[in-house]
């Protein structure tokens, strides 16, 4: 609803008290929903909302040279656009530190965790290799958008078949193999507020916590990947139970794969 | 008598054609064209004797003079406050916006007002130049303490008031809680069933345009059913946009 | 003439439109073309910075639009490009006519248009999607704005080309028009083409435009109007 003045006052002390202010439980999710390939032009696509957060993930592939360090792999790339139409806190203009570290992170749960195998990407090593390239679009930012991204992106690799490729031309109108996809793992933010830790942060309550971390789990409950973000620092003790949450609601996420 | 393409409460776009006639005049949210009034703003027609209005469903706040408004400081300046108020434009309250005197020399303005309280005002001047200014002399100005504060669509607000004060009326009675509306969507509680009192905004908010709405509020909070509430009291023409029940 | 997807000359792809489609807008609004879809968001009128922007008298009717990067065949680098920010330039000027920027001095009021996928017709669809989300927004218009592209193929005039119907027309003429005033807000051409046809195709063009603008209507009205 554009710059309203939002009641900080009251959710604050709600937190403090250990409440939420839509009355969920700490470690509750709003609703989540996942519907893929809604779209035919990208290669694989989804989309997932969180409550009211809505994130598109697309996959885009092409063919060039791989990565000098890395001869016989394709190449993975993520991206991520807060789109100014999202949100009155995005703006125009060139990428913000905060879509690139959205990017990035989702970038690590994908890459560490194996679920793309680029090796299987690979047509002529050390000159040609495919490009995979997974776009992150925000629709509406009610928070909580790490966590919808890396799900999209996974749902949308998951669901990706790619141009044949023939003649060194390259036909989009012809999509029939599906890409070599293995894993599937789930990004889950941590917010701490207080004493209290909880999940799925709305926007409002973004802007009260003083410290998050993601954690990217795969099947195995392994951790993938791990940001930390925020002003404030957690203990040991806190990390670890932050983990063992994180890895239970992965698994649950995960069903919607 | 003139054949009205649109009628009383129907739902209309900007560019519909409401009446093609000479005999009315365009008011609130519609425009003159060649012979036909046009609505202007997405909403509900309203026709009061002749004139056309259209009551807006949607909208940022823009200030109005005398409009009473629920504002937080945002800028404590030298010669007084700049005010949030919940709109495109910023307000000020300047020194002589306040009763009794101020003496600079002695009193820090954060003592008076500090940022982040928030006050009731009234708007008192507004320009093109987007300086509009906030006066705390009226008698129903204050500061307000504690209390929750909600934000609701402002142009549902008349609605929220009702006719003559009748909605709010039963609200405030219903749950003994003390309520302040600013026009400019933002709503401040304290005191009483807040909770319920929140629920039955939200209901006006959400059934703004129906009929029998104090009726069904009024059940909602716990009351019987009422008879229409005739206070007699001025209703301001052009504020409350001609509501019923 | 048989056209790719069998449709009649005067016939629009399957249109789909829905209003309110982001939350955190003041107005908002999808529209597709068949698989063409763009999706817009207003929000405003609210303070314009940087101050050399403002403009004196009225508001600045800020108008962004872009391609998604996997809304096009080939990926489409993030960042806009020429062609984009004439498109930006050329929707604003489609939209600004309807709009009462007089009665918003100095403020922005901005439209952002994404679009999601590209079959042809995008700015078109962007119009039509930032034309609701205008209203939508209670921002006051003298009327709604409709828009679609038409063209002729082989001695045929067409309205709405889909992609592969680019290569074959003999110009692609988007058109954006206000059918209540009957004022014509946008019109480019590129082709070759006799003025008698160009004349017939924007006929066309009006034509579709008021069906267009009737569906912009109901679904305004299908978001606002709860039985």
């Amino acid at each position: 609803m554009g710059e309203e003045m939002k009641d900080m006052h009251y959710i604050r002390e709600l937190l403090e008290g250990g409440q939420r202010a839509d009355g969920r439980k700490l470690d509750e999710f709003r609703n989540v929903e996942l519907h893929v390939n809604p779209y035919d032009k990208p290669e694989g696509c989804a989309i997932v909302s969180i409550g009211e957060s809505k994130v598109i993930a697309g996959v885009k592939m092409g063919i060039g040279e791989p990565f000098p360090d890395r001869p016989d792999e394709g190449v993975l790339m993520v991206n991520a656009e807060l789109s100014p139409l999202a949100s009155p806190d995005f703006e125009t203009g060139p990428p913000s530190v905060e879509s690139i570290e959205l990017a990035r992170v989702v970038d690590r749960g994908i890459r560490e965790s194996g679920t793309l195998d680029l090796k299987k990407l690979c047509l002529i090593p050390k000159e040609q290799v495919w490009l995979v390239c997974v776009d992150i679009q925000i629709i509406n930012h009610d928070g909580n958008l790490i966590d919808a991204a890396a799900l999209a992106s996974i749902a949308a690799l998951h669901n990706a078949r790619m141009p044949e490729y023939k003649d060194e031309i390259i036909n989009y109108d012809k999509k029939t193999v599906k890409l070599p996809v293995k894993a599937k793992p789930v990004a889950v933010t941590v917010s701490k507020f207080g004493q209290s830790l909880l999940l799925d942060a709305s926007l409002t309550e973004e802007k009260l916590v003083t410290a998050a971390m993601v954690v990217a789990t795969n099947e195995e409950g392994h951790i993938c990947a791990l940001q930390k973000r925020g002003t404030e620092g957690f203990t040991e003790e806190e990390i670890l139970r932050i983990w063992d949450i994180a890895a239970k609601k992965g698994k649950e996420l995960r069903k919607l794969l | 008598m003139t054949d009205f393409l649109k009628k009383e409460r129907e739902f209309v776009v900007p560019g519909d054609l409401i009446v093609a006639s000479m005999d009315n005049l365009p008011g609130k949210n519609a425009y003159r064209e060649g012979e036909g009034i046009y609505a202007k703003k997405l909403g509900l027609v309203s026709i009061a004797n002749r004139v056309v209005s259209v009551i807006p469903l949607n909208g940022i706040y823009i200030p109005k003079v005398d409009d009473m408004v629920i504002a937080e400081i945002k800028e404590i300046q030298s010669n007084g406050w700049v005010l949030d108020i919940n709109s495109p434009y910023e307000a000020f309250l300047p020194l002589s916006g306040v009763r009794g005197y101020i003496d600079t020399n002695r009193t820090k303005l954060s003592t008076v007002y500090d940022v982040g309280e928030r006050i009731y005002a009234k708007i008192i001047v507004v320009n093109q130049l987007d300086n509009m200014y906030a006066s705390m002399h009226d008698m129903e100005t204050r500061k307000l303490k504690g209390g929750r504060l909600i934000t609701m669509n402002p142009a549902k607000v008349p609605r929220l008031i009702g006719r003559a004060g009748s909605m709010i009326a039963v609200i405030k009675k219903f749950t003994g809680c003390n309520i302040y509306i600013g026009h400019n969507g933002v709503i401040w509680l304290d005191g009483g069933q807040m909770e319920k009192a929140m629920e039955a905004v939200k209901l006006v908010e959400e059934q703004a345009y129906t009929t029998g709405l104090t009726d069904r509020v009024t059940a909602m909070l716990g009351g019987k059913k009422e008879e229409k509430d005739e206070e007699g009291g001025r209703e301001e023409a052009g504020r409350t946009e001609a509501v019923e029940d | 003439m048989k056209r790719e997807d069998g449709r009649k000359p005067d016939e629009l792809r399957p249109l789909k439109i829905e209003v309110g489609v982001v939350p955190n807008a003041n107005g908002s609004a999808l529209f597709s073309f068949g698989r063409t879809t763009a999706i817009a968001a207003v929000y405003g009128p609210r303070p314009l910075h940087p101050r050399h922007l403002q403009v004196s008298g009225r508001a600045y009717l800020r108008t962004v639009y872009s391609l998604v990067p996997f809304s096009t065949t080939e990926r489409n680098r993030p960042g806009p490009s020429r062609r984009s920010k004439e498109i930006c330039k050329v929707t604003m000027n489609a939209l600004e006519p309807a709009v009462f920027l007089e009665e918003f001095p100095k403020a922005t009021i901005d439209v952002f248009i994404d679009v999601m996928q590209a079959d042809a017709g995008t700015r078109t669809a962007g119009i039509n999607a930032a034309s609701m989300a205008l209203a939508d927004a209670g921002i006051p218009m003298r009327d709604l704005v409709a828009s679609v592209a038409a063209g002729m193929i082989e001695g045929e005039h067409v309205v709405d080309l889909a992609g592969k119907e680019e290569e074959t027309t003999a110009c692609d003429m988007p058109v954006a028009y206000m059918p209540g005033k009957k004022k014509i807000t946008l019109l480019q051409l590129d082709g070759n083409i006799a003025p008698e046809d160009a004349a017939k195709v924007m006929k066309l063009a009006l034509k579709s435009c008021e069906h267009i603008y009737e569906k912009q209507k109901e679904a305004l009205r299908a978001k606002w109007v709860k039985k």
